[in-house]
């Protein structure tokens, strides 16, 4: 056990400010059990969301030493033996208290997008796919919605104004599940993300892609792929065939 | 905002929890035209079930066409000691399929066969492989789909009238402290909404209880800080029943070090999927654990176990893949006799049993999460793992078909709700119980509200008296009261210790002293701070939940004098056939629980008749099995 030097960021909507705290650590600590730690014996009412304590649930996210990630993944021992750990909560959403912010704009651009559309000629029990096809999708259905890379994305951590033409990277990679999804219905995901989710604002920097736990490949296997093809169908004349066959010959040249 | 300020929302259908139950029953609700309301202490989408890594089990048939409705059942049954609620697992085993095939008409994606169908993995007491999976993290899958199908029926209101909330929404985010009656039947709901503390008042003739489980009152645990026995207490302050809550299930998989992580799971699909445990000197206990019940069922040699993963006709299962209390008491055994690992627990290794491609393959958030947590490499050396309190059969005493409680008006579903797994539970069971009684839940409590002509009105009195009990812990100056998270811990500590997976009675009494002693300190706990998002309050607030319910499970343990399933008496160790027709019933009376005994519903014959007789007779008394004789014998004449 040692005594080491916290500084948490603690206040409301109204503003705040660090407050520094020494608290015990043991080995094998991660930042969210001296969190708890702080609670526990010195700030009962130092807020805090988490709920799984594996990485599995994405509730616990905050910048460490301003850097965005999970509070119960990051271990004590990635920081040197004197070094003040520093805890802010994430920049891009309006904070709520201490370290919870306000992350309702997620929830209002996840409604936005239309829902998965089922085929009409197949009933529950019918539905067939090859693991190989399921796979490209299953990638972006890891996301344990940390928010982190929507927190990370320079279109909106430092532009509000932004925040309205703009779905972000976890919901781009939302639009290529559904894109992807071997039976979806629907033939206009790209346009969608084109059009009414402002893809056309990413600039591919890759930032997303490096803070997310789940270590989805956003800007690779998502967002470039359908900046791409939104391009390619643009001009291609052969559009009309219909997406099934487009699709089909796509998935065969990247096997 | 004033002390007294409230908001009043009205809803034909309130579901408390937005877990996989409570979300299926909203959709239900929803569906079937009520304008309903999904509340949740956490954000949207982070409820338990998100966690959940091994899979849902349905006998779909699609990795064994030998599997159906009947062999499930069976499996359920066995697991559980023959203590289950007969029609509940009828209904669950009947109605899985349906409700997984469900889901991906809601755009789910699991882990296909080789034909393109669902795929299907082995667990702890499934004959076949039988659950339905995504990698190890299915119930990501799960809560994500059902958000994802809410979404969708949003999406349906907004285009016919303009709001996304018509019909559904959700309250995240949300407590609810108290349950509203009115002549004795559900008027509403009331709580506080944690951004800012704001009170809200839910008024609706139907509520359904989704809210999971109790560990953590427990120090050992999977469980999170949500688990703190809200819907038990919940039900049984309003005047419900909770039947079986001396049965919890001790995961016989927690992770043990480092300290931090002591508890958290590692999924039975390690298993599953060939893992395997061993104690110090390096020997497979597990074939020294073989119950006389389940001789028959499993391998007997290391060579027969280990065919059984490519050959599952000809060779029996190994013991590894018993039922978890099995497994949890052997782990316990071995490492009372000084043969467990140097932290407490016991080998669990795949290293040496699959390749690491196929390790990273089958379980990658196994082997993040010991990466990341443990800096061990599963794929080169194996864990270290042990016992840690992971889910509570009992709950709310519910009508199977229409999941209704004692309380007119007030349902019950998922882990709350109990009956469905006898004494103990097996892995998998549990995702598609949510399903399956969810929708019954939403289903029954949107004919609920058809059949109610008047809606019930909540009393001023009820409120006023709501607000005040959830204001007292809340002070300027916290000083001189005691620290919730004091307590808390003490009541976890004293849970773990006294209660925990192997019990005694002069320990449960010894419990139950300290309960209520709890009981008296809750009324001095203080926290300062101020009502915006204040875990300190809200903490304060379960407490009392907590407590109420671990006299419940202290005295169900105390009084039930066998040894059953996730129940295990020191002083007597023996599963004794008369306790098998007893259910111990909690209720709430005063200020303390008590408890009476009742009879397990008698299994009809055509049920009964599923099993062999020989297996019967391991469980039922004489005067049963000479009634199942009689009754079949009548069978034959016709
Ligand atoms: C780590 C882990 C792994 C698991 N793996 C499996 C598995 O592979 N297969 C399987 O079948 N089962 C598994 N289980 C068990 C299974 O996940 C749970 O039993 C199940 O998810 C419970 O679902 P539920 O809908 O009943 O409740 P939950 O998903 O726990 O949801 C409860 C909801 O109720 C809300 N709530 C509680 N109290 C209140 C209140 N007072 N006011 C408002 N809202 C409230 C919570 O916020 C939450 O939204 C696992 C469990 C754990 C912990
Ligand atoms: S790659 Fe695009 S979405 Fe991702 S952080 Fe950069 S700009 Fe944002
Ligand atoms: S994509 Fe990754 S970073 Fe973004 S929300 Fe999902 S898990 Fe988090
Ligand atoms: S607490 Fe779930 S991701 Fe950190």
């Amino acid at each position: 056990m040692t005594t080491r030097h916290f500084r948490v960021w603690r206040g409301d909507d109204q503003g705040g400010a660090l407050t520094d705290y020494d608290v015990e650590v043991n080995e094998g600590e991660v930042v969210l059990d001296i969190v708890h730690r702080l609670q526990a014996t010195q700030a009962p009412d130092l807020a805090v969301r988490w709920n799984c304590k594996a990485g599995k649930c994405g509730s616990c996210s905050a910048e460490i030493n301003g850097k965005p990630g999970l509070l119960c993944m990051t271990r004590m021992n990635t920081f040197g033996p004197d070094e003040t750990v520093t805890v802010t909560p994430v920049r891009t959403f309006p904070v709520m208290r201490d370290l919870v912010t306000d992350v309702s704009f997620n929830y209002e651009k996840a409604r936005e997008i239309p829902a998965f559309a089922p085929p009409a000629d197949l009933k529950p029990g019918e539905y067939r796919m090859q693991q190989v096809d399921v796979e490209r999708s299953q990638e972006f259905r890891k996301c344990i919605e940390c928010f982190l890379c929507q927190n990370t994305c320079h279109v909106i951590r430092d532009h509000e104004e932004n925040k309205a033409a703009f779905a972000g990277p976890r919901f781009f990679i939302r639009a290529a599940e559904l894109d992807m999804h071997p039976l979806d219905a629907r033939d206009d995901r790209k346009e969608f993300a084109q059009e009414e989710q402002g893809l056309g604002f990413c600039n591919i920097t890759k930032c997303c892609t490096e803070v997310c736990p789940e270590h989805i490949k956003i800007t690779d296997n998502a967002i470039i792929p359908m900046k791409e093809r939104v391009v390619d169908r643009k001009y291609d004349p052969l559009t009309w065939l219909g997406r099934k066959i487009f699709r089909r010959d796509q998935l065969e040249s990247q096997k | 905002m004033t002390d007294k300020d409230i908001t009043r929302l009205s809803y034909d259908v309130v579901v408390i929890g937005a877990g996989g139950a409570g979300l299926r029953a909203a959709i239900e609700a929803r569906l079937a035209g009520k304008k309903t309301a999904i509340i949740s202490k956490s954000l949207f989408g982070k409820a338990h079930t998100v966690m959940a890594e091994g899979g849902a089990a349905a006998a779909m048939g699609n990795a064994n066409s030998n599997d159906n409705w009947m062999v499930h059942y069976k499996d359920t049954i066995r697991g559980g000691k023959f203590l289950n609620h007969y029609r509940m697992a009828e209904l669950h085993a009947k109605e899985a399929p349906e409700r997984i095939w469900e889901l991906e008409t809601y755009g789910a994606l699991f882990d296909r066969t080789k034909d393109g169908k669902i795929s299907q993995r082995n667990f702890g007491g499934h004959e076949y492989p039988r659950l339905a999976h995504v990698g190890d993290r299915t119930g990501l899958e799960l809560i994500r789909t059902l958000q994802q199908k809410i979404v969708s029926l949003q999406q349906e209101d907004f285009a016919e009238s303009g709001d996304y909330e018509a019909r559904l929404a959700v309250f995240a985010e949300t407590t609810i402290t108290e349950l509203m009656l009115t002549d004795g039947k559900v008027a509403g709901a009331f709580g506080y909404r944690r951004e800012d503390g704001q009170f809200l008042l839910f008024e609706a003739p139907a509520v359904v209880l989704a809210t999971g489980g109790v560990g953590k009152s427990f120090k050992v645990t999977s469980n999170s800080w949500e688990y703190t026995g809200d819907g038990h207490a919940l039900a049984m302050r309003a005047g419900a029943n909770l039947v079986n809550m001396e049965f919890l299930q001790f995961h016989p998989t927690g992770m043990v070090w480092p300290p931090s992580v002591k508890g958290i799971l590692v999924t039975e699909s390690v298993r599953g999927d060939g893992g395997v445990l061993r104690n110090s000197e390096g020997r497979r206990f597990m074939f020294d654990y073989i119950p006389e019940v389940f001789k028959a069922q499993y391998a007997t040699t290391e060579e027969e176990g280990d065919r059984w993963y490519t050959d599952p006709d000809n060779n029996k299962r190994p013991p590894e893949l018993l039922p978890r209390d099995e497994v949890a008491r052997a782990i316990n055994s071995e490492v009372k006799a000084g043969r467990g690992s140097p932290h407490g627990g016991v080998f669990l290794d795949v290293s040496t049993r699959m390749k690491p491609e196929v390790i990273i393959k089958r379980l990658p958030s196994m082997h993040h999460q010991f990466k990341e947590l443990a800096d061990v490499d599963i794929t080169k050396e194996p864990m270290e793992v042990g016992p840690t309190c992971h889910y509570v059969m009992g709950g709310v005493e519910v009508d199977p078909d229409s999941t209704q409680s004692a309380v007119p008006g007030l349902f019950a579903a998922g882990e709350v709700a109990g009956g469905m797994h006898g004494s103990n539970r097996l892995g998998g069971n549990s995702l598609s119980d949510l399903l399956v009684f969810g929708k019954r839940a939403g289903e029954y409590a949107a004919l609920y509200v058809d059949q109610t002509a008047e809606r019930p009105a909540v009393a001023q009195s009820d409120v006023d008296a709501a607000m005040a009990k959830a204001l007292t812990p809340l002070v300027e100056d916290a000083e001189g009261g005691e620290n919730p998270y004091t307590v808390q811990h003490e009541l976890q500590q004293v849970m773990n210790d006294l209660v925990g997976i192997i019990r005694r009675a002069d320990e449960l009494e010894e419990a139950l002293v300290k309960i209520a002693e709890f009981k008296k300190r809750l009324a001095s706990v203080r926290v300062g701070g101020g009502r915006k998002y204040n875990p300190g309050w809200h903490l304060a607030i379960d407490l009392h939940n907590m407590v109420v319910v671990s006299e419940a499970i202290a005295k169900a343990a105390l009084e039930r004098t066998e040894s059953r399933g996730g129940h295990t008496r020191d002083d007597h160790g023996k599963m004794d056939p008369n306790w098998r027709k007893i259910n111990l019933i909690c209720s709430v009376q005063g200020d303390g629980v008590s408890l009476r005994r009742q009879p397990v519903p008698t299994m009809p014959i055509e049920l009964l008749g599923l099993f062999d007789r020989s297996e019967l007779a391991k469980y039922l008394t004489e005067d049963e099995l000479a009634a199942f004789d009689e009754s079949t014998k009548d069978g034959e004449k016709e």
